[in-house]
């Protein structure tokens, strides 16, 4: 067990490394610091206050490590500013990133949480539902159901949500945020109705598959055919021993409820790091963006080291070596 | 060379593979059965995309003049394609309703009234002529990546499911770190740095695609190698290369068209995402459900252009999950699941 955890410990080190440098290649050398300095600045600046704005954004050193210069190179920089969490300054507009990151965890937590727990709770039990009336004509309408709300894009159901609740009904503020938990409820109400809108068809084709195939196994069969009534053989058999693959989906999902969603902050005004993310896409700001898909990746080899070993707890068959 | 003979070019490459592919499909037994049995099911899905696709072909052929003296001198220079040929001269000044005669704000008459099927956008465009620009448009995001994704996938994870060792680890570790990378933010880093054309948008969207399908190409090949069959070749001396195209690849092939599909609506529907955050490709119809931003916060309210495009993209991804169903319940029940 311990063995095993060093091991999986040091494979996602070196994924986590693998990471930094193909975010070095692609921020540095496809991109270089000069390319960065111009978007900021504008392309018609004197080379003399790029040199500046370089030195200022600490770029302004060799690329690669090279004679006399095995640590002051920006290869072995981007690593110890990543590895050790000092993000420095956003290229756009000098503000610190880790304070913009530590400022918007909280709002994309009150979004995403409880966006996580509602998803979980319509789907698995829709899913169960259907797969217990199992090729019934409820099944079957079920799953076109579930087909067609997966083939509707999320910002249809963002924009017909914000139109058809917001402005015709008047039921909710179309956009904005409060600290303030009597007030986030309305705010949040639109994007949480649009986030399990958005997702629930695919969960509940995948939960009723996985639920479906649990249902063919023989020992299902012994269950029903010594007398257990359908609904307990839902309930103690299939659901019990479906969790791992639900386990698989879900612990993986919960770092990434961190970064936050994308869109639905950029749309409804909320100011988490999806929303940070958007405005750093719009104003050009690599340093943030590669700082965001950095701390995703983190947030991912952490979550599955969770999962594989949380696999030994849910499954007493599965050993750890 | 110019723009529109090369794309002529691509579209006849294009089309001779897919008139090859039917041929091959229709000498193979079971290929043909499969299909038969997927038409039965899928009648009217199937047609539905074969009509998006024709639009697109249409959309696709372009050659320069023998347009009637218009009053658009500018295109008669342009390559144009059948379908703008039809729209030639459609253009109004700003907005107008569906089939309406006067323009939306401010009344003003149309040069064409009651022609505009589905209104006209902004810049006085046709919304309906829009709509069907966007077809070739999603088409060609959604091909031109699984053409540039599967073979990548195939290509690596084939042989590190084959030879394993070394190389396995190395493909592997390739594959753990891409997919360790939160996908939509991939994406966005990779247009940011490559550029915003279509090309770079593909190929970004490949680099973020072929992950998934290289580890189930890897995972089958680990289960085909140990087959008697394969043993067998490599008792009788057959060569390594020889095993792999002969043995591995046609068992996967099954596999490589249900990841096509289903692959097909995701990246489409990226790319509506893409364009709304301002990186989409030029012409999509997530560019044309992007306006709605503004276009629904007017008064009175403009919904024919969100509304057709938003039609049009629905029913294109509709039809191809649904075929993308039948297509793995009848070809294969189980691997792809397991690699969601």
């Amino acid at each position: 067990m311990l063995a095993y955890l060093v091991r999986r410990l040091t494979y996602g080190v070196g994924v986590v490394f693998g990471v930094l440098l193909f975010l070095f290649v692609l921020f540095f050398t496809v991109t270089s610091p000069d390319d960065v300095a111009r978007k900021a600045l504008g392309e018609r600046v004197p080379p003399a206050v790029i040199e500046q704005w370089k030195a200022n954004h600490g770029y302004d050193q060799p690329l690669f490590p090279g004679p006399g210069a095995w640590t002051e190179n920006m290869l072995f920089e981007h690593y110890r500013r990543m590895l050790t969490f000092d993000f420095g300054r956003s290229d756009a507009d000098d503000t610190p990133i880790a304070q913009r990151i530590r400022s918007g965890m909280m709002p994309s937590l009150t979004l995403t949480l409880p966006l996580f727990g509602l998803s979980l709770l319509t789907a698995i039990p829709l899913a169960l539902l259907v797969a217990f009336f199992r090729e019934t004509y409820i099944d079957r309408l079920g799953v076109v159901i579930s087909v067609l709300a997966m083939s509707v894009s999320i910002l249809l159901y963002i924009i017909g949500a914000q139109y058809v609740v917001g402005r015709l009904l008047h039921w909710f503020p179309i956009s904005g945020f409060d600290s303030d938990p009597q007030l986030i409820v309305r705010f949040l109400a639109l994007p949480l109705l649009v986030g399990v809108l958005a997702g629930i068809g695919g969960d509940v084709r995948f939960y009723r598959t996985v639920f479906l195939e649990e249902s063919n196994t023989d020992y299902v069969r012994t269950a029903r055919a010594k007398g257990c009534g359908e609904g307990r053989i839902m309930a103690r058999h299939v659901f019990r021993n479906s969790l791992i693959p639900l386990l698989t989906r879900i612990i993986l999902a919960i770092p990434f409820l961190f970064m936050g969603s994308l869109l639905l902050e950029s749309f409804f005004g909320i100011p988490g790091l999806g929303a940070i993310t958007v405005d750093a896409i719009q104003g050009n700001d690599f340093s943030v963006l590669r700082t965001m898909v950095y701390i995703g990746s983190l947030l991912f080899v952490f979550g599955q080291i969770v999962t594989d070993l949380s696999y030994g707890l849910v499954d007493p068959r599965v050993r750890l070596e | 060379m110019e723009a529109h003979i090369v794309s002529n070019a691509v579209v006849g490459v294009l089309l001779v593979g897919l008139a090859a592919l039917v041929v091959g499909v229709r000498r193979s037994r079971l290929w043909s059965d499969a299909f038969r049995e997927i038409w039965v099911r899928r009648r009217g899905a199937i047609c539905v995309i074969a009509l998006y696709l024709t639009v697109a072909l249409l959309d696709s052929i372009a050659w320069v003049g023998g347009m009637a003296d218009g009053k658009d001198a500018v295109a008669r220079h342009q390559a144009q394609s059948l379908i703008d040929r039809l729209f030639v001269d459609s253009q109004e000044r700003s907005y107008s309703a569906p089939l309406a005669a006067h323009e939306f704000y401010g009344g003003a008459p149309l040069e064409r009234p009651g022609s505009h099927l589905l209104g006209t956008d902004l810049i006085g465009r046709d919304v309906f002529y829009l709509s069907l620009k966007g077809a070739r448009v999603a088409l060609l995001i959604g091909g031109l990546t699984s053409l540039l994704a599967i073979p990548l996938a195939l290509l690596f994870g084939v042989p590190a499911g084959y030879f394993g060792g070394r190389l396995d680890d190395v493909v592997f570790f390739v594959m753990s770190t891409l997919a360790s990378m939160p996908g939509l933010l991939l994406l966005i880093a990779l247009i940011m740095v490559l550029g915003k054309s279509t090309l770079a948008i593909c190929f970004a969207l490949a680099v973020t695609g072929w992950v998934g399908f290289c580890r189930v190409a890897r995972g089958e090949t680990l289960k085909l190698r140990e087959l008697e069959y394969v043993s067998a070749a490599r008792a009788l001396g057959v060569s390594e290369s020889r095993i792999l195209l002969r043995h591995i690849l046609p068992n996967l092939m099954h596999l490589v068209i249900i990841t096509f599909v289903l692959m097909f609506s995701g990246l489409v529907l990226s790319e509506a995402i893409l364009s709304w955050l301002g990186i989409g490709v030029d012409g999509s119809w997530g560019q044309m459900i992007d306006q709605a931003r503004n276009e629904l916060s007017r008064d009175p309210v403009v919904w024919w252009n969100v509304a057709a495009a938003g039609a049009a993209l629905f029913g294109l991804i509709l039809s191809v999950n649904f075929v993308g169903d039948a297509l793995r319940d009848t070809l294969d029940p189980r691997t792809i699941r397991e690699a969601e």
